[in-house]
């Protein structure tokens, strides 16, 4: 149940993102921006290098039964899978490394094997998964109740707000490292317990920011005639104050997702992330701590790991920053 | 002034309230105690009786409300008894460790604080050039790897191969500061990217400013527009993020610590987590959360000496 469940994220956050877009062209709102980062191409390489990662993601959610009695193996394990090996053995070799007596491969491996024997390259591919599950099913948790609270606190003032202020300045007082070691010693490690906790420590931020937003809005014209129309608060907030918010939100949640694909590496680092059969770039890392004290020294593992996670994070930056100048010129970082 | 001080602390009596109540929620409430004493006995299969012992010694078999008000004391008076994996006192533990994580997380804050301002004015001065582009672009490079890339990294460069730092470990007294330079290095460099982009938006808010233009009008030189006049003004900026950056040097220290093998705060709260230390960990969160206030009160404070703006009302 809980693997179909895990599976489904995924998709869910590719059907998502895949809506959203689709459904955001043809408002006149988000054209302009489109056309603005339609022409910055360094934007639209990054988005290609994010999609390239959804899509690995998506593949290897996609798994099906041969027999009854299998696993499920998704489409990467089925075109990546490789033969185990003994132990480490460099990128494109054909021996083994680290071992006395060099013995030959089982299989070609283009990225070599880590010290159990596994392919780096099947391995930094599964880490995929694990990243876009973080990334996005957090946002997906943070995004509703940032915006849920936030505009309420904004919209109503008074006491509402009072309360949801001091939710939100108890968990910033407490430093977000702390608070997650915290949370994941008594919850457990596992990946949905990873995705509760970077919610409950990155929805503050967000909230903050919608707050701030629907302070803002509260009070303009627009607002103040649809209320004089005899419009209900439900309705302003969803209908008026809402749609001015999403272009502040997307841009926050699209420059979050990389922090939040950061935080899980560090997590795992410490050994409180997702648990060691999760396939994740942090757990590769962690296991590779060790490794460049060794003689011969083994950097695959840790490169490939580091380089898979570097990339997506760059792409997540580099477009974030895009979307930000298109979207809003004034929030222009130069 | 005082009475503004006075009513800025006392506004954070609620707030650590609200953190010890979630605490308490978290590690008494949500995970159930018997849980905890299987984690922590050695024996594989503890049982009752030695569950019901572990439970005693460690007073988790009292009704709540005992136990809620055990702990709001043991926090207020920053008492916070003895260890649940090595039964030490917790308190001996972070005194000893304190001295090394200060030393290193300050010389870090201070080191990094100082390059940063200045990068970033580098930068600001060549506003609009290709090297503003590409320290830009640099900078995003630097955000996008993780922290433990440049610590294996770092160790790996600076430690083994160009054998400028010991590799790892402490050792107190004189010599402490031969070993404290790698972490701080690698500290300062893992925080470039982030703090320079940031600060040199500060600065470029500043540079378009009326003011500016006047003392330029005046002749006054680029130089001394950049480092007396916009300084100073987007100081106030800076030190806002400054002061938001200490909670971040807990997961400096954290990885820095644990990786170069220094005995301070951040090893011992890796060890909790090996250990499932719960009662170091609630401890660690509830200093660090008395560090974080106390540092929100700080920039309140300096803001209203900075910023003549600031009314204290």
């Amino acid at each position: 149940m809980s693997a179909v469940l895990s599976n489904l994220i995924p998709v869910l956050v590719v059907v998502v993102l895949v809506w959203a877009l689709v459904r955001a062209r043809r408002a006149p709102l988000w054209a302009e921006a489109y056309r603005r980062l339609g022409r910055n191409h360094i934007a639209m390489a990054a988005l290609a290098v994010i999609c390239l990662y959804g899509l690995v993601a998506f593949l290897d959610s996609l798994s099906w039964k041969d027999s009854r009695n299998d696993d499920p193996k998704s489409v990467i394990d089925r075109v990546f899978a490789r033969p185990k090996e003994r132990t480490y053995s460099a990128p494109c070799a054909t021996m083994t490394t680290g071992e006395p007596h060099p013995r030959p491969l089982k299989g070609w491996h283009l990225l070599g094997t880590d010290g159990v024997g596994d392919d780096v390259l099947y391995r930094t591919l599964k880490g995929c998964r694990t990243a876009v599950i973080i990334g996005g099913f957090t946002s997906l948790i943070v995004t509703p109740l940032a915006l849920f609270f936030g505009m309420l606190a904004g919209y109503f003032g008074k006491r509402v707000d009072d309360a949801v202020q001091y939710t939100y300045t108890v968990l910033v007082s407490i430093p977000d490292i702390l608070l997650l070691i915290a949370l994941l010693l008594v919850l457990g490690r596992g990946l949905p317990q990873l995705c509760i906790a970077l919610g409950i420590t990155s929805w503050v931020g967000l909230c903050r920011l919608v707050r701030g937003e629907t302070l803002k809005h509260r009070d303009r014209e627009y607002v103040r005639a649809a209320r004089a129309l005899g419009v209900s608060h439900g309705r302003i907030l969803l209908r008026h104050i809402l749609p001015n918010l999403l272009p502040v939100v997307i841009i926050s949640v699209t420059l979050g997702f990389s922090g939040l694909v950061l935080s899980e590496s560090i997590l795992s680092y410490l050994g409180i992330g997702v648990g060691p059969e999760v396939g994740s770039w942090g757990n590769m890392i962690d296991a590779a701590r060790m490794e460049l004290a060794r003689e011969p020294i083994i950097w695959w593992n840790l490169t490939a790991a580091s380089v898979a996670l570097f990339i997506l994070v760059l792409a997540f930056n580099i477009f974030g920053d895009a979307l930000r100048d298109a979207i809003d010129p004034r929030l222009r970082s130069s | 002034m005082l009475r503004y001080i006075v009513r800025r602390l006392l506004y954070a009596i609620p707030i650590l309230i609200g953190v010890s109540l979630l605490t308490f929620f978290l590690f008494y409430m949500s995970a159930s105690p018997e849980q905890i004493a299987r984690r922590n006995l050695s024996a594989k299969n503890p049982t009752p009786k030695q569950i019901h012992e572990w439970l005693a010694q460690h007073g988790y078999d009292k009704p709540l409300s005992e136990q809620f008000r055990k702990h709001i004391t043991e926090l207020f008076q920053l008492k916070f008894g003895n260890s649940d994996a090595t039964n030490q006192p917790i308190w001996e533990r972070i005194r000893t460790g304190a001295g090394p994580s200060f030393m290193i997380a300050s010389l870090i804050f201070v080191a990094g604080q100082i390059t940063y301002i200045c990068v970033a004015l580098g930068v600001a001065y060549f506003r609009g050039t290709y090297v503003d582009y590409w320290g830009t672009f640099l900078c995003v490079l630097l955000m996008s790897i993780v922290y433990i890339v440049y610590i294996i990294g770092g160790q790996y460069l600076l430690g083994k191969v160009l054998k400028y730092f010991p590799l790892a470990g402490f050792r107190g007294g004189a010599e402490a500061w031969k070993f404290v330079m790698l972490p701080m290095v690698i500290g300062v460099i893992s925080g470039l990217g982030g703090a320079v982009r940031l600060y040199r938006t500060f600065i470029l808010d500043e540079i378009n400013q009326d003011y500016v233009r006047t003392a330029r009008a005046k002749g006054v030189s680029e130089q001394a527009v950049l480092f007396r006049h916009v300084l100073k003004n987007a100081s106030i900026p800076i030190l806002t993020s400054t002061v938001q950056a200490i909670p971040g040097l807990f997961l400096g220290s954290l990885l820095l610590e644990s990786f170069f093998g220094i005995p301070g705060l951040g090893s011992l709260l890796v060890d909790a987590i090996n250990s499932q230390d719960f009662a170091v960990v609630r401890a660690m969160v509830f200093l660090g959360t008395l560090v974080t206030i106390l540092g929100y009160i700080l920039t309140d404070i300096s803001y209203a000496l900075v910023d003549p703006r600031v009314r204290l009302e």
